[in-house]
């Protein structure tokens, strides 16, 4: 199928993440054919998961809707969605990707009416709000999901719920036969835009996730802030139910840290600011964040931010890491342990809620790579040895939007310059 | 050329025949829409209903057609045909989605659907085919200002994508500020020792390419043009002018350090109380050796003092952090133990920020010896033995440290020259006549780092602290002078790695604005476009507004102060179309009568009926897509409203205000986005303008005897899906318990 339209002139941009789409779309918009694979059913990754960006706690939608008009209006960018890279082979301006396409079990006829999703009454966690809720086993990746195509769960094809599914749509959009299919296709130049995961918090053992509910994640956060999240934009803790008003942030959780991630993850004090503000807005003067951190990196005009939220008398800063979590079996409340460095007094502190601003880890950690590609001490993407893969975004090391956005145009120029070089050699 | 042949769709697919009457809207296009040629299709976006629309385009010679089915924003692949003019009647997120279900709606939501069917016919009349612009532009050569890094950078990567590149430096060689260090911090893993700088090698590279050519001892004397055809004259030191033809230009203008001698308290200016420049001078002169001050005595002990005039907030000094002296302190700290390590480095900090890969370099320095303090350097005085006052964060205690040398890490300041506010300020004063101020303005004319003599000034535009950063954080390259970049620590302060990721994407922005500008098309964020404005001189009143209310400076005046477009600065927003009051700027398929036949298009029930009918005028960024999300949602509201779409609320002529108030809507809405200091506009100040515009709406109200509730507006957000619906119905209520408007007919 779609390798007949790739050649060695093709830009191969792996992930559709903010990234993945910026680095598609810069070369896209300078001329030059690419190939956007992305590994779920839609386009917008980790950011089109915010809910607000800081300093200007704006919301993502606005950027991923420009970014969208413009895959919409350019003919350049092809994008194949439930696709992955599996192999590569060749080199620097001649490489030959393998990609393995899941099926969606639903076809381009579809149109988003939406009538497979109201037939079927079997749910699944929903991966949009990293499984806070649940959703149709037929449903719309999410409101801004490109392609507007619904995809079928796998879990329901051969059942009478994939049937439903089907005799429901008018449109003969449902396909419960697509099969898994194989690619190949050439590129002249890879970019990696794989994006970031958020690390395994039941890893940090101390800190109770997984066995305290009211020991959350800043990603599960961020989805319950927003009204179209899990839970309608309320900030209620999972125990049960209340309203959150005394919420702890745990900064560097998993991150700086030689027995999880040696790296800084950049994102997370920044983002821990901003969810105060999420507190701030829920619950106005009632409202308490407490940040409990080692160092607080807002660097460079960061640092207005920082001041504004230190103004805010609801918001308070203790220089500490958090040592271990319990939790007051009475009304589920997580406790502290631990001792302020400043003035050095241990504390045990209650709090309704406790946020964990979970460090970032390469998504593509542990799976493997073509050999040539080179690797930084935390498994983020500095590279090739033959000059014609590189790493884009968080994928490439841990950044915010905007970095990510820039380094990701970088890689782009990277790319064209392989295309350029490699017609220049054969020109000659 | 060809005859107008006009067409209509109606799609009856995705429920939309189960609950609205199509064949009803097939007739109303063909005869109030008077459509040509109408059909109807029960699934238009498939494969076939795609062949029928190619076939009357080929067979038919159908030239204009209106889609009457889902939203513009859905299955815009399936409908594109290229060379024709093309509207979309949005039936299904609009009006199907939209309105609550059940019979008791029926009728609104009929004649909801109908108003749109005639919209979309309304406005595909008064559209034509975007053609781009005539391109005079021709030039794909790029401009790089500043050969330091950054700017060495940007050159050698567009020229490595085949881009001929000029480079411009002031100074008589190439490596600016990064010349000056003896190392850098590392780039890539392992971070754990401070690496060559690599600016020689870069310098050379540079200087060989074949397709650079480097000015030195140079700096711009004026930058006239557009992208695709600047023309910059380039003023050597020897006073030899030359001219240069380019098409885009990256400006690395860099930064200087801000001066230590405005901090007394802190030693600034006495011996042996050097800044982090400092402390590379002496680095290069050991070379590896022990670092020795000026004086010659050996270095034993040394304290780098984090923060120093940054972070302030007392107003005195910066009040940003510079982003890489953390990790440059390191690396400084690292100069001493490795040459020797029995020196005693201290780094006093407040937050150790060194981002990402960082920490692995901080960890490095930890072992080495360095000793980190988490404290605050209240006094310094330098000498032969500096003292340093500290008062310890941990500790809670205030003690003295001494030390052979103190380094103070002070920020960095951007060399962006020409503040815009004050050049403003000033060039109104002058014109008025002024001669101090005109004195004035050619002095911060000199200062200049571009002297485009744009209308609106020789610079680009500064965010905060002086910075040219982009406002926007998913675009960080979004200029507000098309086809200029900045990169490196003039755009926002930065270390060098970052200064080298930065360039390179400027390189990128600068080589996609020349193959857009000579192509006649739009860049960011109307990528593409083929649109531009066109203005009817003739009817033009000189009166200025386009000039001075165009947020990118594309307008320039002519000496009978007539407008000058520059269609390649030009991002197709429209705000002068809006800010025009005797409406002769246009574009070809978005004018003043393409949506003022649009809401003349509705019927407006008589004041009998109680159906009111309230204009929702809705920027296609934001809010037109929150409306599409509300109906996806379900989030239902008033089948009384009539929503269109606009470029911008930028590009909303006031005209349209009044037409509609005359033709007895009830009421309006404006709904944009966010404004001030946070903006959301793409367009920077369009939905500023628009409210700006719309508190003089007031005045035509009241004249018109009017309530001014009868026109508003709001901010809003996609995100804002169920708020808006809930805008919309508590509007509706507002209007209803006000009471029709008295300008029915």
């Amino acid at each position: 199928m779609t390798a007949s339209i790739a050649t060695n002139q093709t830009i191969l941009v792996v992930g559709g993440g903010i990234s993945g789409m910026t680095a598609a779309l810069e070369a896209a918009e300078c001329g030059k054919q690419v190939i956007l694979v992305e590994k779920t059913p839609a386009l917008g990754g980790r950011t089109a998961q915010l809910y607000r960006y800081f300093p200007k706690m704006c919301h993502p939608t606005c950027g991923l809707e420009i970014n969208l008009q413009r895959v919409r209006g350019n003919s350049n960018v092809r994008v194949m969605t439930m696709t992955e890279v599996v192999s590569v082979s060749g080199s620097r301006g001649d490489y030959t990707a393998t990609l393995r396409v899941l099926p969606r079990y639903v076809n381009e006829n579809c149109t988003a009416c939406g009538d497979c999703g109201r037939a079927v009454t079997a749910e699944v966690a929903n991966p949009f709000n990293y499984g806070l809720d649940k959703v149709k086993a037929a449903h719309l990746p999410h409101g801004m999901a490109y392609p507007q195509r619904y995809v079928i769960d796998p879990s329901i094809v051969g059942t009478e719920e994939g049937e439903k599914a089907k005799a429901a749509c008018r449109f003969d959009a449902v396909d419960l036969d697509m099969q898994e299919q194989t690619v190949e296709l050439k590129a002249a130049a890879i970019v990696w835009a794989t994006g970031w995961r958020p690390y395994d918090a039941a890893k940090i053992q101390p800190y109770g996730y997984g066995r305290f509910k009211n020991v959350i994640t800043s990603v599960e956060f961020e989805r319950m802030a927003d009204p179209g999240g899990p839970t309608g934009g309320k900030l209620l803790r999972p125990s049960d139910g209340k309203e959150a008003k005394n919420v702890a942030f745990i900064q560097c959780a998993g991150s700086r840290d030689e027995n999880h991630l040696r790296h800084c993850s950049r994102v997370c004090c920044m983002a821990s600011l901003k969810h105060t503000q999420y507190v701030h807005d829920a619950c106005g003067e009632d409202g308490r964040s407490t940040i409990y951190y080692i160092d607080m990196r807002v660097i460079d005009r960061f640092e207005d931010f920082y001041q504004k939220v230190r103004a805010d008398e609801t918001v308070s800063f203790v220089k500490s890491k958090v040592a271990r979590i319990a939790e007051n079996e009475a009304n589920g409340n997580p406790v502290l342990h631990g001792v302020d460095t400043e003035g050095y007094h241990r504390y045990a502190v209650e709090h309704d809620l406790v946020v964990l601003a979970i460090g970032m880890e390469p998504a593509i950690k542990g799976v493997s790579l073509p050999e040539d590609i080179i690797l930084d001490t935390s498994a983020f993407i500095e590279g090739s040895l033959d000059g014609g893969m590189f790493g884009a975004g968080t994928a490439s090391s841990p950044l915010d939007v905007n970095r990510a956005v820039q380094n990701a145009t970088a890689a782009s120029l990277r790319a064209i310059q392989v295309i350029y070089k490699t017609a220049s050699t054969e020109a000659a | 050329m060809a005859e107008n042949k006009f067409a209509a769709y109606v799609c009856s697919g995705c429920g939309i025949g189960d609950t609205l009457d199509a064949g009803t809207l097939e007739k109303i296009a063909q005869k109030e829409g008077k459509m040509a040629l109408v059909r109807g299709h029960s699934f238009l976006c498939n494969a076939e209903g795609v062949q029928m629309i190619r076939d009357d385009i080929a067979n038919e010679g159908v030239t204009h057609l209106c889609i009457a089915a889902c939203s513009r924003r859905s299955k815009s692949e399936a409908f594109r045909f290229p060379g024709v003019a093309i509207s979309r009647a949005n039936l299904r997120e609009g009006v199907l989605w939209a309105i609550a279900e059940g019979s008791e709606h029926d009728e609104v939501r009929q004649e909801m659907a109908e108003d749109y069917v005639r919209m979309g016919c309304a406005e595909v009349k008064k559209m034509t085919v975007p053609m781009g612009s005539p391109v005079e532009a021709a030039s794909k050569r790029i401009l790089v200002v500043g050969g330091g890094m950054s700017g060495m950078t940007a050159a050698h990567e567009a020229a490595e994508a085949g881009y001929e590149v000029v480079l411009v430096e002031k100074a008589g060689k190439l490596g600016g500020f990064a010349a000056q260090m003896w190392k850098r911090t590392p780039f890539r893993a392992p971070h754990a020792e401070p690496q060559p700088t690599g600016v020689e090698a870069l310098a050379a590279a540079v200087e060989a390419h074949p397709g650079i050519t480097v000015h030195l001892n140079a700096t711009l004397a004026e930058t006239a043009g557009a992208p695709g055809r600047f023309k910059v004259s380039v003023a050597q030191e020897s006073g030899v002018v030359s001219e240069e033809d380019v098409g885009a230009i990256v400006q690395t203008s860099g930064f200087t350090t801000y001066d230590t001698g405005k901090l007394p308290e802190l030693g600034g200016g006495q011996p042996n109380v050097i800044d982090q420049v400092g402390l590379e001078a002496l680095a290069m002169a050991a070379d590896g050796r022990p670092l020795k001050r000026e004086d010659g005595k050996e270095v034993k002990s040394v304290v780098f003092v984090q923060c120093a005039g940054q972070r302030d907030s007392t107003g005195q000094h910066l009040p940003y952090c510079s982003g890489h002296c953390c990790a440059t302190s390191i690396k400084q700290a690292m100069y001493f133990k490795d040459a020797n390590p029995e020196v005693d480095t201290v780094i006093l900090y407040d937050d150790l920020r060194v981002p990402g890969m960082g920490e692995d370099f901080y960890r490095s320095a930890q072992n080495k010896g360095v000793i980190f303090r988490k404290a605050k350097a209240t006094a310094v005085s330098g000498g032969d033995a500096c003292k340093v006052s500290v008062k310890d964060l941990i500790l809670d205690e205030e003690s003295t440290q001494e030390a052979d040398l103190v380094v103070l890490a002070t920020g960095l300041v951007p060399n962006a020259g020409v503040n815009l506010d004050a050049w403003d300020k000033v060039v109104t004063t002058a014109e008025g006549g002024d001669a101090q101020a005109a004195e004035e303005r050619d002095r911060l004319r000199s200062q200049s780092v571009l002297k485009l003599n744009y209308r609106q000034g020789p610079d680009m535009p500064q965010l905060r602290h002086g910075f040219g950063d982009s406002h926007f954080i998913c675009f960080p390259y979004e200029t507000r002078r098309t086809g200029i970049y900045a990169a490196g620590p003039v755009r926002r302060p930065m270390d060098m790695f970052q200064a080298t990721e930065d360039a390179t994407g400027a390189a990128l922005k600068a080589i996609q604005a020349v193959e857009n500008a000579t192509r006649g098309r739009a860049s960011h964020p109307r990528v593409g476009d083929l649109s531009y404005p066109i203005v009817r001189l003739e009817g033009c009143t000189q009166c200025k507004r386009c000039t001075v209310e165009c947020p990118f400076g594309a307008i320039d005046e002519d000496e009978r102060r007539y407008p000058v477009f520059n269609e390649s600065r030009c991002r197709r927003c429209g705000t002068c179309m809006g800010a025009c009051p005797v409406r002769v700027i246009s574009f070809e398929n978005y004018s003043v009568d393409t949506v003022g036949s649009q809401l003349k298009a509705v019927e407006i029930p008589d004041e009998f009926e109680e159906k009111p009918r309230i204009l929702i005028l809705a920027c296609e960024n934001d809010a037109y897509p929150a409306l599409d999300m509300a109906g996806l949602q379900r989030h239902t509201y008033s089948a009384f409203v009539r929503a269109i779409p606009v470029r911008c609320l930028g590009s909303v002529n006031t005209i349209w205000i009044t037409d509609a108030l005359n033709s007895g809507y009830d009421g309006v809405m404006m709904l944009g986005c966010k404004k001030g200091d946070d903006y959301q506009c793409h367009f920077v100040r369009g939905s500023e303008m628009a409210y700006y515009r719309m508190s003089k709406v007031d005045d035509t109200l009241t004249q018109m005897s009017l309530e001014k509730e009868r026109v508003v507006s709001h901010e809003v957000a996609i995100t804002d899906h169920a708020r808006i619906a809930q805008l919309i119905n508590d509007y509706v209520a507002q209007i209803q318990e006000i009471g029709l408007s008295p300008m029915k007919f």
